[in-house]
């Protein structure tokens, strides 16, 4: 480390994410760098797509992505995590397919099939910010613990979903439903880029032309204060966890159209727990408070990085979750407050930071 | 080193990168005394104090204690190794253990503790400083005062030759401040230096020995009680002959519009979820007014139940004589009332925001949740009063957390001022800032209230009231017991009044 790079921490916390993920492209640039190798393959469908570790990782970061957006804001507001969002990802892409396949388990085709997926993705959004404002209204208003509060969805969220098709796996017959989480024809670049891109175009349009990363973040800092600056505490963590439903529907669209059908109890497992990663390796604290949103959106593909680099150097699956503990072990002690604090204060010795020394 | 002197601390410095923090300042210490340090914010009272306590390294400078010689102190350990103890205004104690597990802990030998001792040991402690608590009993179950006092026990117990009292009394009140002067008198029968940092100029003169006086992180000087009178000493920390403050009103004159009868505000039977009983209240036009009393008597509820901080039970309420309801702040703001809340750290500043966005935060939310300030204008709206109230800050961009607490307060009143309030409420704007800032704050409520603003002030110190109040209400027991205006103005009517003799 150089004193540049102290320098760097001071400077912004989307470097944490950024180094981070830049030691992961110097590790494969080394080992291997036909990892960054983009070529053309003519998939099963016939298309000619992008192929690579690249495209992987931008393709299948993306439902980590849209979810690190909520997480983020969900965070920042309520200084909790929801570990509901895996589980809600299953009820909201279980209503979605009730919808599309009509409650039938194996439709031979789906009618108005435009019309269909349009209402079935509103259901889905609908769903997924009802239970967001289940999750949101316990600790809002009730004041219950974040991650107690949204442990009963975790819970019970996958039954639900189940319930919601009589444990059946609705197929949908259309090849179409594949665009979401795949490739539309013609176009080589993954269709979950583009969805991507539009939450994070969104996202930014809202935080510049709305007060609520202002509100958000006063909110996580000094609930009692921004209460009486005139916001509303309690509404601004429910919107919050709504947000974050929005989200989870988006996921879920991606989740279900990458199999055209649904497997409760596996689909999106474990994903809140990358989310939540995805917030800290930002740099944000998991206390709530201030955050940096696209930090936290680098995080979620630092991670997705990480997962693919492994799978390339054949890490087993059940593996998989020990390997990537070391790493978010190196990765989160190296962004801690304290650490970072160690090695500006080993850096800059001669030039103290500008501590005040007010009376 | 003289045999009396327990500690000498000579030519230190300190510098910061941005900031002058000490230069070539000395101070001393004599067995059994009691010294006051004063300055103002950003004097260098803090940083003098966390050099000598191993919170900052010196750049320059020797300190010596008796018995030790020439020390070099790195971290609050070594500092408590040789003898020097602290006790913050913020008790930094665990309330929910016991007094003598307090006193003790961190400093058991091995890991069995043998509790019957420990707390004979604390018992006869508590004892002979005559402190009202026993070791069993749970912190958290003392009152503030005596909490701070099991803080100084346990400093004493650990040897302590020099004892910081780093602004003790600013949550304490009248009797409690008693109390702890005890404390501090029984010490330093017993010979231990004390260091007495505080913003109350009366308590200084009630217990200190001597002053050291700082200004700008260079000393001013040090003298002894009996040659520095007070009005000598504001002169020193502020470095230039003082005005006389009991002028201030005079100056200003009050407003003098066509409407400066009218009532602005009238509340008629408010009342809250706090637990105060149903008053009355009106403001006029341009008019200061206060609510005075005791700790406790209600003062900050009131002012609250008319903001909607707390929940309203009951009341009806006019501004500008139409009837409006006030359910929460917003309702307020929406209505151009202003509130200033008496707890800074809790309910004023969001900490880790910058000056910036602390200072835009009132109109910010008046304005919409659908209509942020562009980048330029809350910059404009943040330097603009930066500049009038005179903030020291680094710059917008700072975190309102690292500012003094002077400072704090002058962003938050900022924020209320962009606002452009009708009715602005300051309860306890001047509590725990430096006297220049305080003198600051009370010609500028006379200045608003010129320009046509009502303002009610609450303070614990009444000779700031009398200076710019017109009429105060004075409260006891969480009821409105009397209001005092013209001749009726004085401290003794005032401590009357409260205390129930002869009313009105």
């Amino acid at each position: 480390m150089s004193k540049n790079k102290t320098k760097k921490f001071e400077a912004g916390q989307i470097l944490i994410p950024l180094i981070a993920l830049i030691l992961l492209a110097l590790i494969n640039l080394i080992v291997d760098p036909s990892f960054f190798k983009i070529t053309p393959v003519v998939n099963n469908s016939g298309n000619t797509v992008l192929s690579g570790y690249l495209i992987t990782i931008l393709d299948y970061g993306s439902e980590l992505g849209i979810l690190a957006i909520g997480m983020t804001l969900v965070t920042a507001a309520s200084g909790g995590q929801d570990i509901s969002v895996g589980a809600t990802i299953a009820i909201a892409g279980s209503a979605m397919l009730k919808i599309i396949c009509g409650g039938v388990s194996r439709p031979t085709e789906v009618k108005n099939y435009v019309v269909t997926v349009i209402v079935a993705f509103v259901v889905a959004c609908i769903v997924g910010m009802l239970c967001g404002a289940f999750n949101g209204t316990l600790v809002a208003v009730f004041k219950i613990q974040p991650m107690i509060a949204t442990l009963i969805l975790f819970t019970a969220g996958r039954s639900i979903a189940a319930w919601i098709n009589n444990n059946e796996l609705p197929i949908v017959p259309d090849p179409r439903f594949a665009y979401f989480g795949g490739f539309i024809p013609g176009i080589p670049i993954p269709t979950t880029v583009f969805i991507v891109a539009i939450c994070i175009v969104i996202i930014a349009l809202v935080l510049k032309f709305t007060n609520l990363g202002l509100y958000t973040q006063a909110v996580g800092i000094n609930e009692k204060s921004s209460k009486l600056n005139g916001i509303n505490p309690t509404f601004i963590k429910f919107l919050s966890f709504v947000i974050l439903g929005l989200c989870v529907a988006v996921a879920a669209l991606i989740k279900v159209s990458r199999l055209s059908t649904i497997n409760y109890s596996v689909i999106a497992k474990d994903i809140e727990m990358d989310a939540i990663l995805a917030v800290a390796l930002g740099g944000n604290a998991l206390s709530g408070g201030k955050f940096n949103m696209w930090s936290s959106i680098l995080g979620a593909y630092v991670i997705q990085f990480l997962t693919t680099t492994l799978y390339k150097f054949h890490v087993q699956s059940d593996a998989l979750a020990a390997y990537k503990a070391v790493v978010v072990i190196i990765l989160v002690v190296f962004s801690a407050p304290t650490v970072r604090e160690f090695f500006k204060k080993l850096f800059s010795f001669k030039k103290k930071p500008a501590q005040k020394g007010v009376a | 080193m003289d045999e009396k002197r327990v500690l000498e601390m000579r030519g230190i410095y300190k510098i910061f990168p941005a900031v002058k923090a000490l230069q070539n300042v000395d101070f001393s210490l004599n067995k059994g005394e009691i010294h006051a340090l004063m300055g103002e914010n950003g004097a260098g009272k803090s940083t003098l104090i966390k050099v000598l306590t191993g919170v900052y390294e010196k750049d320059g400078g020797t300190i010596e204690l008796q018995g030790e010689g020439m020390v070099n102190i790195h971290s609050p350990q070594d500092a408590q190794k040789l003898g020097i103890s602290t006790v913050y205004q913020e008790i930094t104690l665990c309330p929910n253990l016991t007094v003598a597990e307090n006193m003790f802990i961190g400093r058991g030998k091995g890991l069995i503790t043998n509790w019957k001792q420990m707390n004979a040991e604390a018992d006869k402690l508590l004892k002979m400083l005559d402190i009202p608590a026993s070791a069993t009993q749970q912190l958290g179950s003392c009152s503030i005062a005596v909490q701070q006092m099991v803080a100084i026990a346990r400093a004493v117990d650990m040897d302590c030759k020099v004892l910081i009292l780093d602004e003790p009394t600013s949550s304490l009140d009248e009797q409690e401040v008693e109390k702890l002067f005890g404390l501090m008198r029984d010490l330093k029968e017993m010979g231990v230096g004390i260091i007495f940092v505080t913003h109350f100029l009366d308590q200084v003169y009630e217990v200190c020995d001597k002053i050291t006086v700082l200004r700008d992180g260079q000393l001013v000087g040090e003298y002894d009680i009996a040659d520095l009178p007070r009005v000598q000493l504001v002169a020193k920390m502020l470095g230039k002959e003082m005005d006389d403050l009991s002028d201030i009103k005079g100056e200003e004159g009050s407003y003098q519009g066509e409407d400066a009868d009218k009532k602005i505000f009238e509340a008629t039977g408010l009342q809250s979820d706090a637990g105060i009983h149903p008053f009355d209240f009106y403001i006029k036009k341009g008019e200061v007014n206060g609510f005075t009393g005791l700790l406790g008597s209600g003062r900050s509820e009131c002012v609250r139940a008319i903001f909607g901080a707390d929940k309203v039970l009951g009341g009806t309420v006019k501004m500008k004589g139409k009837e409006i309801k006030i359910n929460k702040p917003l309702d307020a703001m929406k209505n151009g009332i202003a509130y200033l809340p008496e707890d800074r750290k809790v309910d004023g500043i969001i900490g880790d925001l910058s000056v910036r966005d602390n200072i835009i935060m009132a109109l910010q939310v008046l304005t919409g949740f659908w209509k942020p300030f562009s980048k330029a204008k809350a910059n404009a709206f943040a330097d603009e009063y930066i500049k009038k109230l005179n903030i020291k800050t680094a710059s917008a961009d700072t975190p309102i957390k690292s500012l003094s607490g002077g400072n704090q307060q002058k962003v938050i009143l900022a924020r209320w001022l962009l606002m452009h309030p009708e009715y602005l409420i300051l309860d306890e704007p001047t509590r725990g800032i430096d006297v220049g800032t305080k003198v600051d704050i009370q010609k500028l409520v006379l200045e608003l209230a010129k320009e046509g603003m009502s303002v009610t002030f609450i303070s614990s110190e009444t000779d700031e009231m009398l200076r710019t109040c017109s009429r105060l209400i004075v409260m006891r027991d969480r009821k409105v017991v009397g209001e005092l205006s013209g001749e009726d103005l004085t401290q003794n009517k005032i401590m009357s009044t409260i205390a129930g003799e002869s009313a009105v």
